[in-house]
């Protein structure tokens, strides 16, 4: 997906610090005084509506948190009850032990780490490639990696059922991983960073006698810090809530990963609904937690792919 | 001196192989996965669409059949209207309450970071734990929606057994996961617009209302366009906040494309009309990523 060019580039390598203010003001992580900032009135008025929007957001989290750690049944009883009686594990506690929510989570780190790692690995590789080299067929390659982007599992599923079923892999963690691997998204972002190393360098390493693999690997990754931080986080972040493909591709309950094993949770007769808010608290946490430590390469990667 | 025109030839033809094959390795290992977990499911998925299957067993070519069914499907076109309202309502929502909340937070404000970092967490939140989260909150019988409503003296409502509230509900949680999204790409945006402008419009007895009509929206334009398009194709292949908050219900009055292709694909094994399903989905998506191109805002993509 691309963006507008008025939009702050991931910081490129070599590239003044100021082309990545868009994205890091927009993180609130550095405000930079670049330049004067927006006087800005009302700034009682603007206030109250920050915070009533920041509260009316973060509130089914909150709630989320609540019916996590009430007692059972407590807050679906007779009557409105905003806050439990008492803070309680025991969702927790039953939910881990009825559910083999011990291997989701583990299905879901194995999962996302093989689907981040080759992801990542294959991008870079193709980014440089269509950014620094010149080969034939480069624009129409990257064309129809570019038509690709937006295709949903939805558009192909049947499809993508058929091959996996087909290559035997249906319902083996491969079946997941490897379709959720093929994808441009990565490359896309990996060359627009990668458009921003200087051609002499890779220049001046080939005339000292580098090989393609070596200028590579000795001057192109160590530019590359601020882009792998987001490839990755942002990878790591779609295979962790990735849905409809994992639902389809996985057979076994065992297997299952965290969005999945919810799902089971609700399927289940007379659904456990703390139980249920008890799972979904462990599922996001661990992004939740990601994002609170790098808040600021997400945002830069979600402003420069557009990608939730 | 004299070098022959010739001479120097094999060599370079030699180097430009060499960097051909050079640049096709870098590519490969994802031209590779690219090709076969992608591209070929989707020119598969074009041809099981022409095709019918028992159950998961061998398909069976029936030219447009699927296509013809789909036609004189009366859920077909209920679910494609309510994928078309889906989007007509979440994407203009999205984006005002994107572009307000960016304005409102990228002046001087206490708290700022705060409220930033608030407003962009729903983006890290998985669609299924946030259509269980609307699940808890608006079920009918004992949902805090209707427990609130009550106790304000409004009654409850049928959020799960009356249709159009039931869109409701998901048109709601779609927003709220991503209104963020739109706010910081608006922020991104904003970035652009010197503050030299306001001032001038400021001296020239401009109101705050007739700055942001004049300056800001049309200054953030490309990022309007940018977000138009996204909004659109996510609103468009909306599945998992479906799925788990509505299951396509009450009857048919939820269900959107995506669900109606999970539906047919793999719940009642239809798989061939499934797949035409999908490639109605696939053309909308590839119409609009066209349209996105069209406005050389690509071009510096590819040159």
């Amino acid at each position: 997906m691309t963006t507008p060019q008025s939009l702050a580039d991931l910081p490129a390598a070599g590239a003044p610090r100021s082309t990545v203010r868009g994205a890091d003001r927009a993180a609130g992580v550095r405000a930079p005084r670049r330049r004067p900032r927006r006087r800005g009135g009302f700034v009682a008025l603007r206030t109250v509506v920050a915070v009533v929007a920041s509260v009316v957001v973060a509130f089914p989290l909150v709630w989320m948190l609540v019916v996590a750690f009430s007692p059972r049944g407590e807050v679906f009883g007779r009557g409105l009850r905003l806050l439990p009686s008492a803070l309680t594990l025991e969702n927790f506690e039953r939910v881990l032990e009825r559910y083999p929510v011990g291997a989701w989570f583990g299905n879901s780190i194995v999962i996302g780490v093989f689907v981040t790692v080759l992801t990542v690995v294959v991008s870079l590789l193709a980014g440089y490639a269509f950014a620094q080299l010149r080969f034939v067929g480069r624009t129409a390659v990257f064309l129809v990696f570019l038509a690709t982007l937006m295709i949903p599992v939805q558009a192909i599923m049947v499809a993508q059922f058929r091959l996996v079923n087909g290559l035997e892999i249906y319902g083996t963690y491969w079946a997941v991983i490897l379709p959720s691997a093929a994808t441009a998204f990565g490359v896309f972002l990996a060359r627009q960073f990668m458009l921003g190393i200087p051609q002499e360098l890779i220049e001046a390493a080939r005339l000292d006698g580098a090989g393609p693999i070596r200028v590579f690997t000795l001057i192109v990754l160590p530019l590359s810090g601020p882009l792998v931080a987001v490839l990755v986080l942002l990878t790591l972040l779609g295979s962790w809530n990735d849905f409809a493909w994992p639902l389809i591709a996985l057979k076994d309950p065992d297997l299952y990963t965290l969005p999945v094993g919810l799902l089971y949770l609700k399927g289940q007769t007379n659904p456990d609904y703390n139980g249920i808010m008890a799972l979904a608290v462990i599922s996001v946490l661990p992004m939740v937690a990601l994002f609170l430590a790098f808040q600021r390469f997400f945002v830069q990667g979600f402003v420069r792919s557009g990608v939730r | 001196m004299t070098t022959l025109p010739g001479a120097r030839r094999p060599g370079r033809r030699a180097a430009r192989l060499r960097e051909n094959l050079v640049g096709w390795a870098f590519i490969g290992p994802n031209l590779v996965l690219l090709s076969v977990f992608l591209l070929v499911p989707i020119l598969w998925a074009v041809q099981l669409s022409f095709q019918e299957t028992r159950g998961f067993g061998d398909p069976e070519w029936v030219g447009g059949a699927n296509y013809a069914r789909m036609v004189a499907d009366p859920v077909f076109w209920q679910t494609l209207g309510n994928t078309v309202l889906f989007t007509l309502v979440t994407v203009p929502v999205e984006m005002a309450l994107g572009l307000g909340l960016a304005v409102l937070l990228d002046g001087v404000l206490p708290g700022r970071r705060t409220w930033r970092t608030m407003l962009v967490l729903p983006m890290v939140i998985s669609g299924v734990a946030s259509a269980m989260i609307a699940v808890i909150l608006f079920t009918e019988a004992n949902g805090l929606v209707n427990k609130v409503l009550r106790a304000l003296g409004l009654g409850a409502v049928p959020w799960q057994s009356d249709g159009a509230l039931a869109m409701v509900s998901v048109i709601v949680t779609m927003i709220w996961l991503r209104v963020g999204l739109n706010m910081i790409i608006y922020l991104a945006g904003l970035q652009s617009v010197s503050p030299e402008l306001y001032e001038a419009a400021e001296l020239d007895g401009a109101g705050a209302w007739q700055r942001f009509r004049s300056i800001t929206v049309p200054l953030v334009g490309p990022s309007t366009f940018f977000l138009l398009v996204l909004n659109v194709i996510a609103s468009f292949q909306v599945f998992d906040l479906v799925f788990v908050l509505t299951g396509g219900g009450p009857g048919y009055s939820t269900s959107v494309l995506g669900t109606y292709a999970y539906r047919n694909g793999f719940q009642i094994r239809e798989q061939g009309y499934g797949a035409a399903l999908g490639v109605v989905i696939l053309v909308v998506t590839l119409a609009f990523t066209v349209v996105q191109w069209r406005t050389n805002r690509t071009r510096d993509l590819t040159e």
